[in-house]
């Protein structure tokens, strides 16, 4: 069985590359580990090593046909069955399917005695075996450690690692050995001398009681690969290798824009709301109306017809949905139509990576048009500024390059002294983002008002007036600040000045409308006047009339009597002398 | 003797001491190294002088019964196993060092 290793070098041009199938690792690596050689896997307890040997064989097998076998040192068949299944690994399928063996290799010390020279030909052997037994193309080994403790000529073990690591090779086949971290080496008992090729190291770090898992390529060799602390994921479905930087700036910008659920905000932002696919920050203080401003979005999202995510780091959803009735949203019906998805979770709850993962995942599957997320600044307990910087990033980014537009809310810490002060923690977020709006709470006379304006839009001719910010049971109104004579006043004050102003014009209005009363009223003094004039005009036009007639009625009579008289005077003389 | 064959039985004839159960030795080995055939020389001569008539060694090779390793669950070659009598033990190496195979095989009680 003791063939003599021929390096099978066939060294011509780039090196030959297996897919690993683990999310982010072939984009790290840059295609997968070294075909037909050997990598090294290393890690403390509980980092993941076994879980990241048998996603390789699983991928193998389901994603690129390559059946694989798994050696296990450390645990047996029916365990690994198990922590597998409730990964949603069938491992009993793919071993029915003769794609995959899986093996305990048990060592125990105690029970071995050790007379005179040996070798390990039983392990190749048994190796050799479960390789033909499927035709494996790949072969995880973990934990292979185990060995140093089952037997204690470790020059016999040195040499016959050797040994076993160039018979791997020379069987072509790619293998991933796991080994235990030590104290300063990268293996306990220095694997990583015999694995020339790949070594890959696992972490687990906690940092404020959150662990984040990091992965990092220690070497690789004949090849480029990316040299940071990767975080990675172990979530339902295997393993997730998170490149921090593994997205360009090159996601191509849309003319469309969308209204932000406010009418008089559309008209500040040109008239026509923020552009689709950018990202806009609303930050103030607590109070300011982050949360409402974030929901009137949404609400207008799916008014649209168009999905809409909130993530929220504060409150639960149906407090959320609670709350904004109280300005008229009514978020519940989206959520019963399916447009609206809430994503309610405490920030603390995971880590930064995990966050981002399940956000990006969420996206993937409900492919939102929208999403909003209230508030990041409770993403700071859980990493320092330039991780949360970096997650943002790397979130808005992903949400850009599928057009989705992004809200972001931020509470301010520190503004109460200063209400124009500019954090720094917003500074450093605000570059990101391409809307940047900003809540103040005012105070004065004895009450705290809210003022809203708009620091930057980028692309967007932008109003730079402040605006009075109102939440009322119809939803959220900007109003114009009072600008006159008394300068600018806000809430009350506003209201006050603009009641003393109507009411001087309410009086200036009754002294008018007085005078005009008696205007009307002389008015009607004088055609009643004339009226009676005339009346009594009449009555004298009449009263003469009646006295001309009787003046001509008599000088008739008078005229007839003289005649009846000359009548009669002459009638007597002719009569009686006849 | 050199196990041509994949497995040997080597029986010794009917004892001497009667008295005593079969010890049943079974020898592990991958082809005929040397230190396969070393530890057969040692093997037989050790139950040749401590096991006279009791004994049964049934040598198994690796290279042409691959898959004999997995019950035993055998690495390192050559390996002892004393099936009998029970407690199974187990001895590694070419078994030169008879001292320890006699411990091993608690033929011998450590002083």
């Amino acid at each position: 069985m003791r063939k003599k290793s021929s390096n099978k070098t066939a060294v011509t041009g780039e090196l030959a590359k297996v897919p690993s199938g683990i999310k982010g690792l072939d984009v790290i690596t840059g295609g997968g580990l070294p075909k037909g050689r050997p990598a090294l896997v290393s890690g403390g307890p509980g980092c993941g090593k076994t879980l990241f040997a048998m996603e390789f064989i699983i991928r193998g097998i389901t994603d690129y046909n390559e059946p694989g076998v798994f050696v296990a040192f450390e645990e047996k068949i029916d365990d690994l069955k198990k922590n597998f299944t409730s990964l949603g690994f069938d491992l009993q399928n793919l071993i029915d399917q003769k794609k995959l063996v899986l093996d305990h290799i048990f060592i125990d010390r105690t029970e071995i005695e050790e007379a005179g020279e040996y070798d390990l030909e039983g392990l190749f052997i048994r190796l050799g075996a479960l390789i033909d037994e499927v035709g494996a193309k790949r072969i995880a080994i973990d934990t292979l450690e185990a060995i140093f403790s089952g037997f204690s000529n470790e020059a016999i073990l040195r040499s016959e690692l050797r040994r076993l690591f160039l018979w791997l090779k020379d069987k072509g086949i790619t293998a991933v050995v796991t080994g235990e971290r030590g104290d300063h080496t990268i293996t306990k008992y220095g694997l990583e001398e015999y694995v020339a090729d790949c070594v890959i190291t696992l972490d687990h770090q906690v940092k404020n009681q959150i662990a984040t898992r990091r992965l990092r390529i220690i070497k690789y060799r004949g090849s480029s690969h990316g040299t940071d602390e990767y975080p990675f994921l172990i979530s339902a479905d295997g393993i997730s290798v998170l490149p921090i930087t593994s997205m360009s700036l090159s996601h191509t910008a849309t003319k469309e824009r969308i209204k932000s659920g406010i009418p008089r905000l559309d008209a500040m932002l040109g008239g026509e709301g923020y552009y689709r696919g950018s990202s806009v920050l609303i930050s103030g203080q607590a109070g300011t109306g982050k949360t409402s401003i974030s929901a009137t979005f949404a609400d207008a999202a799916c008014r649209r017809g168009e999905k809409c995510i909130m993530m929220v780091f504060e409150e639960s959803e149906s407090q959320v949905v609670r709350n904004m009735k109280s300005i008229g949203l009514d978020l519940e019906k989206w959520i019963k139509k399916g447009l609206l998805k809430f994503h309610a979770v405490r920030p603390t709850a995971y880590s930064l990576e995990m966050h981002l993962s399940m956000m990006i995942r969420l996206i993937d599957e409900f492919k939102p048009k929208v999403i909003v997320v209230d508030p990041i600044s409770n993403l700071y307990p859980v990493g320092d500024d330039i991780q949360v910087r970096s997650m943002l990033m790397r979130f808005i980014d992903y949400a850009k390059s599928h057009q989705i537009t992004g809200l972001f809310t931020n509470l301010s810490e520190d503004a109460a002294t200063n209400p124009y002060t500019l954090e720094a923690t917003q500074m450093h977020v605000s570059s990101l983002m391409d809307t940047w709006i900003i809540l103040k709470n005012i105070e004065g006379n004895g009450e705290r008002n809210r003022t809203f304006s708009i620091i930057k839009a980028r692309g967007i001719a932008h109003s730079n007036q402040l605006r009075e910010f109102l939440m009322t049971p119809q939803g959220i109104q900007l109003l114009d600040l009072y600008k006159g004579t008394e300068g600018v006043l806000f809430g009350s004050a506003r209201v006050a000045q603009e009641n003393r102003e109507a009411a001087s014009r309410v009086i200036r209005n009754e002294e008018i409308e007085r005078r005009q009363r008696e205007l009307d009223r002389k008015k009607r003094i004088m055609e009643n006047e004339i009226a009676m004039l005339k009346e009594k005009f009449a009555r004298d036009e009449d009263e003469i009339r009646i006295l001309i007639e009787q003046d001509l009625s008599r000088e008739k009579v008078v005229e007839q009597s003289q005649d009846e008289l000359a009548v009669l005077r002459k009638a007597e003389n002719r009569g009686k002398v006849r | 003797m050199p196990t041509k064959k994949s497995i040997a039985e080597v029986s010794c004839e009917p004892g001497s001491e009667p008295p005593g159960e079969i010890w049943e030795l079974r020898l592990y080995v991958a082809g005929q190294t040397p230190n396969s055939l070393t530890a057969f020389e040692n093997l037989k001569n050790i139950c040749q002088e401590h096991l006279e008539g009791r004994y049964r060694i049934e040598v198994i090779d690796l290279v042409a019964n691959p898959q004999l390793a997995k019950g035993d669950q055998i690495i390192a070659v050559p390996t002892l196993i004393r099936k009998l009598p029970t407690p199974v033990k187990k001895i590694i190496g070419n078994l030169s060092n008879t001292e320890k195979v006699l411990v091993g095989l608690d033929l011998r009680k450590v002083k």
